[in-house]
């Protein structure tokens, strides 16, 4: 096999510059979420250096770079999912609307409501598709009355596509449904405490490429309400579907900008390699 | 890496069909081999112990659970006995008319004979029956009433009739006025219901396991109540909302130490604290449940925390991401979720609990009771404890009863365990 050399292993690789490429953004919103000096650490080992990051709003930011780059750590520091991992610490700021995130006085149930979460697994509960749909309308209090939690329910499912396959088998088991259909299902679960923001965590890559379809094309219609932010793998998903993009390596941010810039005219040349497949 | 593929690559082709070669794989194969038979003999003789165990019960214990009966024509004279009081009549009176007219014309030698033949409580139970049911004043009732434990044996084939006179327990009369009661049809053997309806008592013919039965279950529901919400609730602090520092490790060593203390350890803490300090009855069913407890509380915390790992890191994720609390995610999805886990784990416990015999004998509930316990704090036996005392006793008829008790108490047992099985499979949740 004729691979180059790595261009950095995270271990014993060259240290790679912190300084990022940045480009002023070109989005006629202002950032929703925005990221200061964000460091995360694991124990001793810090996965996530420095970042800097601005997220628009009304629009989908997709997060590539190769397996353990820590896109998926800043993604769960967003809505402090990292809190439940035992020796994770965070530093620097993260912004929701201007306010901080990891502001101790902050509530962080009302956080995960305004920032919805699917993840590379489908994880429907196991319970009915209504049941799925309706938990988290119920615990916060959403519905008044069984009629409006049946409206909530609906106009979720309908907002993840699904409506149409599951409207005669609600009371069906969540987890009876296709990995492409839960993945939709679990999208529709994410939607229904109306979030402001939705993280995705490598939505697809348990689907198959008919369902990737069908999840790719969701998010271009839920990028008119919602703000997403994706994690890939797959570099043609981000570019089909996202309109910034963030390229991330070993820990460290290190390019952003507009999608179609990042792909055709990058300015680093770890994203250039990483782009055209040359390396992850 | 590159290095290891070239040498590979260099080295000169293997030759599969090669003496060395082929040898080789006959060893593998080989060893393959007696791993397999290594196993099947350990299967063979595991269970070759386990039918000499149950065989063994079987054929000593089956004899106890059939009762040879002699059946007496009682006449309740109403003026001996007081319809409107019936307990305070001349018992002993009508138990010897109902004698004389099973065995007509005996001699007194015969009548010493029939007297030791009948059951020694005869004349009670036959009072008990009429104090039951008034009715039966001035009436002539057949009863089938225990035949006493030598004679028993005689039915049952035990006692050898050429065995010479002076070494048996029945003499030449005693069997020849039992063969007689037969030839007139007054002997039979019929179930032992008295095995699981009567309590403990000093003739193997009247002996039960009720007493045990109820106190078992007594002291069985004591310590589900006590094991069961201490345990969970312990599991799923430490499993979900503990930090992972040196306490809770600390704190889960000992947990898995307590689980492998010897119960008798459990016992002597429950005759110092519960009976000595805390002044509780001895023998009573409730400070027993508390000691198995005690004793079960490991395990129920190990088996919780088990089931709870089990539920699957996403499901917790879901939760917490649609904005559920910690208390929302434990209550709502991850205990749902692993309860299956954990009731069967909490049935094995309570069987563990239920064969328990050391802390038991600790806290006196190996005493001789006759009566089945009222309530938590009467004093009991319980069916291991039961099955102890019966061991000591010396006379014959309690050998069978032993055995016997051993089977009832395995049969519980098989019955909880099939219920952990049942539940585990239909309720088990693959992901």
């Amino acid at each position: 096999m004729s691979i180059q050399p790595l261009p950095a292993e995270p271990v014993s690789g060259p240290e790679p510059s912190t300084a990022t490429v940045r480009r002023p953004l070109d989005f006629e919103a202002g950032a929703k979420v925005a990221a200061k000096g964000v460091s995360v650490f694991y124990g001793a080992k810090q996965a996530l250096f420095d970042v800097d990051l601005d997220v628009p709003s009304n629009a989908i930011t997709a997060f590539i770079g190769p397996s353990g780059c820590g896109k998926s750590t800043f993604l769960r520091s967003i809505n402090r999912m990292n809190d439940t991992i035992d020796g994770a610490r965070m530093e620097g700021r993260i912004e929701l609307d201007g306010g901080d995130v990891y502001d101790p006085s902050l509530d962080v149930v009302e956080l995960r409501a305004r920032v919805g979460m699917v993840f590379q697994k489908p994880n429907p509960f196991p319970k009915s598709i209504y049941e799925n749909v309706a938990y988290g309308p119920r615990i916060h209090g959403f519905a008044r009355s069984k009629p409006d939690l049946d409206a909530i329910v609906e106009r979720s499912l309908r907002g993840a596509a699904l409506w149409d396959e599951v409207k005669d088998r609600l009371d069906e088991m969540g987890t009876g449904l296709s990995g492409g259909q839960q993945q939709r299902l679990c999208i529709a679960r994410a939607i229904a405490v109306s979030p402001e923001v939705i993280l995705m965590d490598e939505p697809c890559s348990a689907l198959d490429p008919i369902a990737s379809a069908r999840v790719e094309d969701l998010m271009g219609e839920l990028r008119e309400n919602y703000t997403i932010i994706i994690v890939t793998h797959s570099m043609q998903q981000a570019a089909r579907v996202s309109q910034k993009t963030a390229f991330f390596h070993v820990g460290y941010l290190v390019e952003e900008g507009p999608t179609q810039q990042i792909f055709t005219t990058p300015q680093d040349k770890r994203t250039q390699d990483y782009v055209t497949g040359r390396f992850g | 890496m590159s290095t290891t593929t070239d040498s590979i690559l260099t080295a000169a082709p293997i030759d599969w069909h090669s003496q060395a070669s082929a040898a080789r794989r006959r060893k593998r194969y080989a060893q393959e081999r007696n791993l397999r038979l290594a196993g099947l003999v350990a299967i063979t003789i595991a269970l070759g112990l386990l039918a000499i165990l149950v065989g063994s019960l079987i054929l000593n214990g089956y004899r106890a659970f059939t009762q040879t009966m002699i059946a007496l024509d009682v006449y309740v004279d109403p003026e001996v006995v007081d319809r409107n009081d019936p307990t305070a009549g001349n018992w002993r009176q009508i138990y010897d008319d109902a004698i004389d007219r099973a065995l007509p014309d005996e001699t007194d030698a015969e009548r010493r004979s029939i007297n030791a033949l009948v059951t020694n409580n005869a004349r009670f139970l036959i009072r008990d029956r009429v104090v039951r049911d008034p009715s039966l004043v001035g009436e002539t009732v057949r009863m089938n009433v225990p035949v006493s434990d030598p004679f028993d044996q005689l039915s049952k084939g035990l006692v050898q009739r050429a065995t010479p006179e002076g070494q048996r327990r029945v003499s030449d009369l005693d069997i020849q006025v039992f063969d007689r009661l037969v030839a007139e049809g007054r002997i039979s053997r019929p179930f032992n219901w008295g095995l699981f309806f009567n309590s403990d008592s000093r003739f193997p013919e009247l002996a039960g396991l009720a007493g045990a039965i109820v106190g078992s279950f007594f002291a069985l529901v004591v310590c589900f109540l006590l094991s069961f919400p201490l345990g969970v609730g312990a599991a799923v602090y430490l499993e979900e909302f503990a930090p992972k520092n040196r306490w809770t490790d600390f704190i889960e060593v000992n947990i898995n130490n307590l689980a492998a203390v010897p119960s008798i350890v459990f016992g002597l803490l429950g005759l110092a604290v519960f009976l000595g300090w805390f002044g509780m009855p001895r023998s009573a069913p409730f400070v027993g449940g508390m000691v198995l407890a005690l004793m079960t509380l490991p395990t129920m915390i190990i088996v919780t925390r088990n089931a709870l790992k089990a539920v699957p890191p996403s499901i917790r994720e879901a939760a917490l991401g649609v904005g559920a609390s910690r208390h929302e995610m434990v209550v709502h999805h991850v205990l749902p979720l692993a309860m299956p886990g954990i009731l069967t784990g909490t049935i094995i416990g309570l069987a563990q609990a239920l064969g328990e015999t050391a802390p038991l004998l600790l806290i006196g509930m190996n005493a001789f009771i006759t009566s089945p316990p009222g309530g938590l704090f009467e004093p009991a036996t319980a069916l291991p404890t039961q099955i102890f005392i019966w061991a000591d006793s010396p006379e014959r008829g309690f050998v069978s009863r032993t055995a016997a008790g051993i089977l009832v108490l395995l049969g519980f047992l098989i019955v909880m365990n099939a219920i952990a099985i049942f539940l585990r499979q239909r309720l088990e949740r693959k992901w």
